[in-house]
């Protein structure tokens, strides 16, 4: 009688622990979902920026047409890219073409005054910036996600049920490279 | 930053159970004072019902009240756009989960305060004298530092624990008021005589001490929340020196408001009410010195996580900030290039005031020389352009 209730006891515990671990694992994924959807929509926002951008700098800039044409181009790679790491690669290669056409911009007084241009460069440094802080949070999901997929006993459930580590967002931008070690003493 | 949360709160809840328990135990005292026999829980009660009354009006709307009293007006999307945008950059670098509705504040005074009892229902106000000062950079610190208020649930906190002092400071008072004037027609039987001196003096110290208390407990806490929300702005923006030269902004303006609510004022980034240049912190203080706060931000170096801050912290105050647990697992983030882009005062200021006039839906009407010219939004009638004196008509 006894060793029936203790076998009964251990298998509801079993259960109810691996109904919190699974619960644990598919909150933790959206999470990394959620985090994804986020780097997405500012992504979305930045192409759809460019046309605009380039229509009000192409009067100003008639130098400056394969800087310009740099960017259309750059865009419509990274609209195409499949994968986290393609994507990665094809947006980064959008925000150092963008970097180089604001240090063009310079030189174009001109069009530094059009206050459309000006609300454009803000939308877009302000997007740049929503990307980076996105991606920072979408990496520590990951992070926190694929540490909790490796780490004991979590692992095995994870197993059984076929979670997959996510893949980290990995993207350069042009502010990034070049940023001076910079140290505040 | 979930962890952070979590020990906050538990933080949090010790201490908001000392401020009930100083509370409950004045009102004990005090109803023992009342009656000796059954008087005790009268008091606890009447301490109750002050809590739960005051309680009930924070959450029925505390921080409209709030914003109300600080004379603040809601700003649209579209009337400030790089204000919006800031405040979704942090939005998304904190993980909070709603946007805070934005506030801007009539008021030369370089400052801004965040309110709300969570996330999905809180707000920012900033002054117009932050919007003209500060660049893109050192307006992100401070936007920051707030949204890291509410993100900690500081805010939250610090209605609960406001409202608790608050309760204790009124029935204190009460009491006091009531012993004066019942002095003379209170009766006691005489073999309870001793007890009730005694108890009469405990109640009479604990009258006089328990606000003190109370508040004393609130500001400790405050002012490690202070640093707390300038090491997460440090955190979000990635940039320490953009809040680090807002601070310094804010500190060097002139002071020139008085009128600053005393309940509003541990709420705002740099306390309005503390007399400048004043170095010491006071056990009274709700806020650290902004120099201190500078000097950490700036020798954060190379790491801007919450490790950074840790770091420059113990080695300029020789305690820690965060529990050593907290700190497992942080990644090192290195800082990122600044935005250039000066801080231009004049025209700052213009768009600072536009801004407060569209908000308050003044018109703008444009007089045959050029001249714009911005009418109250009830006004109608006839009026005459300043520079050349044709007459237009409003309405």
């Amino acid at each position: 009688m006894g060793v029936v209730w203790v076998t009964l006891v251990v298998a509801a515990g079993v259960v109810v622990w691996l109904v919190a671990v699974y619960n644990g694992l598919v909150r933790s994924r959206n999470q990394v979902r959620n985090a994804w959807s986020q780097i997405d929509v500012q992504l979305k926002r930045r192409h759809d920026l460019i046309p605009n951008l380039v229509e009000t700098a192409k009067g100003y800039m008639k130098h400056e047409r394969e800087t310009l044409e740099e960017i259309t181009r750059a865009r419509a790679r990274a609209a195409e890219a499949g994968t986290v790491r393609e994507r990665g690669a094809a947006e980064s290669a959008l925000s150092s073409a963008l970097g180089r056409f604001f240090l063009v911009v310079e030189n174009y007084p001109d069009l530094k005054a059009n206050q459309n241009f000006l609300a454009l460069q803000e939308e877009l440094t302000s997007t740049e910036n929503k990307v980076s802080f996105a991606r920072q949070f979408y990496n520590d999901q990951v992070m926190k996600y694929n540490t909790r997929l490796q780490s004991f006993p979590t692992n095995m459930v994870a197993g059984t049920f076929g979670f997959k580590p996510e893949e980290f967002f990995e993207i350069e931008t042009a502010g990034e490279r070049e940023a001076p070690k910079v140290s505040f003493s | 930053m979930w962890e952070l949360i979590q020990s906050n709160r538990r933080k949090s809840v010790l201490l908001l159970v000392m401020l009930a328990t100083v509370l409950v135990g004045l009102g004990y005292f005090a109803g023992y004072f009342w009656n000796p026999r059954g008087g005790q829980l009268f008091g606890v009660l009447v301490a109750l019902a002050i809590w739960a009354f005051m309680m009930l009006s924070a959450f029925g709307g505390g921080e409209r009240i709030l914003l109300a009293t600080a004379g603040a007006r809601e700003v649209k999307p579209e009337d400030a756009p790089q204000l919006y945008n800031i405040l979704e950059e942090m939005k998304i670098a904190s993980g909070i989960s709603a946007l805070p509705r934005l506030f801007i504040v009539d008021s030369a005074e370089p400052n801004a305060f965040a309110v709300g009892l969570k996330p999905d229902r809180s707000a920012v106000a900033v002054t117009t004298g932050l919007l003209a000062r500060l660049n893109r950079d050192e307006l992100q610190g401070v936007i920051g530092h707030e949204v890291a208020h509410i993100n900690n649930r500081d805010t939250l906190f610090m209605t609960l624990a406001g409202v608790t002092v608050g309760a204790v400071v009124i029935l204190a008072d009460l009491f006091l008021r009531g012993l004066w004037f019942s002095s003379g027609r209170r009766r006691r039987s005489r073999d309870e005589g001793q007890l009730a001196l005694i108890m009469l003096i405990v109640a009479i110290v604990l009258a006089i001490l328990a606000p003190l208390l109370a508040q004393l407990i609130y500001f400790a806490c405050s002012r490690k929340r202070e640093y707390m929300a300038d090491a997460c702005s440090a955190q979000y923006t990635r940039y320490p020196e953009g809040l680090a030269s807002a601070l310094e902004k804010i500190a060097s303006a002139p002071l020139r408001t008085r009128e600053v609510n005393r309940v509003l004022a541990p709420m705002y980034i740099v306390n309005p009410l503390a007399s400048r240049g004043r170095r010491v912190v006071g056990l009274f203080s709700t806020h650290p010195p902004v120099e201190e706060r500078i000097r950490i931000l700036r020798s954060m170096g190379g790491d801007t996580s919450l490790a950074g801050y840790e770091e420059a912290y113990r080695r300029l105050r020789k305690e820690p900030l965060v529990a050593a647990a907290m700190l497992q697992g942080v990644q090192p983030m290195e800082p990122r290039a600044p935005t250039t882009q000066a801080a231009d005062e004049r025209r700052q200021w213009r768009a600072a005031r536009d801004l407060l006039h569209r908000v308050d839906g003044y018109r703008t009407i444009e007089c045959g020389c050029g001249m714009r010219i911005k009418v109250p939004a009830g006004f109608s009638g006839r009026l005459n352009c300043p520079r050349c004196g044709r007459e237009s008509a409003v309405g």
